[in-house]
């Protein structure tokens, strides 16, 4: 290829190839920006993780049934390690946002269950209903959560459960 | 000549720099290098920004903002050069991909370096991922939750990661790993990888020519201090941030996230990563047979053990009771069969045997150099003209038949750097009044060195060198690619013109 001779203009050829190169960097560097939510949007999520009750309940042996265990295996009761499944519900406003029948985990059914589910819901005031079942000895559901919430815009309204209080309404932190 | 679309592409972008740069300071040329260059103004201004960053959830927002805005003239520069710097890093590795796939070196004995290449972008851009992680803005609060996303759908986390930040499982000790993992952990694996991807070459150069250097490093430094790099609002994980200014290079994947189940993203990243990874063997192209050493005519010199830019040969102990210390093995699986060893073997001396068959140290069954003699003779014999030129050019540059007519004929070589500058001589002693050089642009052959060992070799810089007495004034090396054919063309007009004034100089001194 032939070499330029006339350096000025060969110097300002560079400079307008760093500007274009530095121009590209800046650019994708913040652009185009992403919008994630609406105006009048927020977002619900409910996440917790749940072990389902035991799908049997301990039995205690009868004295036959130890007497044919070794002396060392000799424990009093017998509890079958599978769990339930959790199942649950959630409507807001009357209508079904999420609806899951979540397996329990592990090679043995015993493990627990990790829920989640995020979706956005325009900001506001909610009617929220959440069901949950997580025994299979039990007809319907045995966890119910009702609750007038309101949401402020781009606010993650965060819904969690634990074994004492049940579902809560939980304040994310930072 | 027909040429692919993209490497025409690429060509004009080489043509379009060599004008801005030369070709010594081509950036295309040195894309590599130039990567190399950007890494140490990550590390430099990285280490400025460790020293008062605080790594804790409270902390690591307030201390980028002390950086960036208390001391904008310092920290505040150094964070920019920091990002600006690793996005840069993106647009010359994506150019270096792009240069190599063009002009099809990816392929054959390059699949090694094409493949250890593909996870290198990745693990560059899962660094700028935890980097961005560590401000702990709005942002990263969207890299933690998408990548959480992203986790969960791999069968070994099953939903408890993304759960664990929304409600509150960010902690300090987790804040701490990713700092580990950007600080050590990731640049070493990095490190590893990119001595993997350049195992199979050698005389590897890492710096770029230093007005290179230091025109990127101002280019970066203006931008720096034009459009200093700033964060969002602090993290807030109960709340969604609404708009946010992600930086494409690093974080292209996470708006995916937003239209696609995080399952699917894998398989489109994962698909793509593998169908890169596979394209040496999509689109294959076979090598040519491998060089074979002679040991009844290598000395174990070694010459062709320094030439070889891909690492093929070593020297061992003698084996065969001659009286030399050494002999030169070529490992055929890192051959690239360019024949640039050939012509750097002292033993390819078309003088040795006038007559007989010419046997060298090291050659190309393909092309020996004693059908290279053959083939120079013959194209001398066969002009019938006042003036006789002898073009010797590559496969990989202008086709030199191309440029054959009554008083030029052309002889192919694998590789430029194939050429023993003795068999120019011999050009010269039997009948050619000169001799051209092509091959690929110079600073750019497909066999990495080939032109440029020949330019030392014909200066004299470079063992084979070309001897004193051979006239300089009727040898002329101009490398080029196919659309250089024109000008190359109208050098070698200017060529024929010189040597017929030399032969009449020459004719004119006889008479007297």
């Amino acid at each position: 290829m032939a070499d330029m001779d006339k350096k000025p203009l060969r110097f300002l050829l560079q400079a307008f190839n760093y500007s274009l190169f530095m121009g590209v960097v800046w650019f994708f560097s913040n652009s185009p920006s992403v919008s994630l939510i609406g105006e009048d949007e927020a977002k619900i999520t409910i996440a917790f993780s749940h072990a389902g009750q035991l799908r049997e309940p301990c039995r205690m042996l009868s004295q036959e049934e130890l007497n044919k265990l070794a002396p060392n295996m000799r424990k009093l009761d017998d509890c079958p390690r599978e769990r339930s499944p959790v199942i649950i519900e959630a409507e807001l406003d009357g209508k079904s946002i999420y609806s899951a029948s979540l397996p329990p985990p592990g090679l043995f059914g015993d493990g627990g269950v990790d829920v989640f589910y995020s979706a956005k819901i325009p900001a506001g005031e909610h009617q929220l209903n959440l069901k949950m079942n997580d025994s299979v000895r039990v007809e319907g559901f045995n966890h119910q959560f009702a609750r007038l919430v309101t949401v402020e815009p781009a606010q993650i309204l965060l819904i969690a459960f634990n074994s004492k209080n049940g579902f809560v309404i939980k304040p994310a932190s930072k | 000549m027909i040429i692919n679309p993209l490497k025409r592409v690429y060509l004009a972008l080489e043509s379009w720099f060599n004008l801005s740069f030369g070709t010594e300071w081509n950036p295309l040329y040195h894309l590599g290098t130039l990567s190399f260059f950007l890494f140490w103004i990550i590390l430099v201004s990285g280490i400025y920004l460790f020293v008062p960053f605080h790594g804790s959830l409270e902390g690591a927002h307030a201390s980028v903002e002390a950086i960036t805005h208390q001391q904008w003239y310092a920290g505040g520069v150094m964070r920019s050069l920091h990002r600006y710097a690793s996005d840069a890093v993106i647009v010359t590795v994506l150019l270096h991909m792009f240069k190599e796939f063009a002009s099809g070196r990816y392929r054959g004995f390059r699949w090694f370096s094409w493949v250890t290449g593909i996870p290198n972008l990745w693990m560059i851009v899962t660094i700028g991922i935890t980097g961005y992680w560590l401000v702990w803005d709005e942002m990263a609060q969207y890299i933690a939750v998408g990548s959480a996303q992203l986790m969960d759908a791999l069968p070994i986390f099953s939903g408890a990661m993304t759960r664990n930040f929304v409600s509150g499982g960010m902690t300090d000790r987790f804040f701490i790993l990713i700092e580990f993992l950007h600080l050590l952990g990731q640049p070493m694996l990095l490190m590893f990888m990119l001595w993997l991807h350049v195992k199979r070459l050698s005389n590897v150069n890492i710096n770029p020519p230093r007005g290179l250097a230091i025109g990127t490093f101002v280019a970066l430094l203006a931008l720096s201090l034009v459009a200093p790099a700033t964060s969002h609002a602090p993290a807030d994980l109960g709340r969604v941030p609404s708009e946010l200014h992600i930086d494409w290079f690093y974080l292209n994947v996470y708006p995916l996230l937003e239209i696609w189940p995080p399952g699917q993203v894998w398989m489109l990243t994962i698909g793509l990563t593998l169908l890169l990874m596979m394209v040496p063997w999509l689109l294959p192209k076979k090598d040519g047979p491998k060089a074979v050493v002679d040991l009844d005519n290598c000395n174990g010199c070694g010459i062709c053990f320094e030439d070889c830019p891909f690492d093929a040969i070593t020297l061992q102990a003698r084996t065969d009771g001659a009286r030399y210390d050494h002999e030169v093995v070529v490992d055929p699986a890192l051959c690239a069969a360019c024949g640039i060893c050939a012509g750097s073997c002292p033993a390819s001396n078309p003088f040795r045997t006038p007559r007989g068959e010419l046997k060298t140290g090291i050659d190309m069954p393909q092309l020996r150099v004693d059908e290279l003699r053959r083939m120079t003779r013959e194209a001398i014999e066969q002009m019938n003209t006042d003036i006789k030129i002898v073009v010797f050019g590559c496969e990989h540059g202008i086709d030199v038949l191309g440029l054959e007519n009554d008083d030029t004929r052309g002889v192919k070589l694998i590789c430029s750097g194939m050429l023993p500058p003795t068999l120019v001589e011999y050009a010269l002693k039997y009948g050619a009044d000169g001799v051209m050089v092509t091959g690929c642009r110079q600073n750019d052959c497909y066999y990495r060195f080939g032109n440029r060992w020949t330019r030392l070799r014909f200066d004299g810089e470079r063992k084979p060198s070309l001897r004193a007495r051979a006239d300089r004034e009727r040898i002329l090396v101009q490398g080029g690619a196919e659309p250089d054919a024109p000008s190359i063309k109208r050098d070698l007009v200017g060529f024929r013109e010189r040597l017929r004034k030399l032969k009449q100089i020459t004719l004119a001194e006889a008479g007297e």
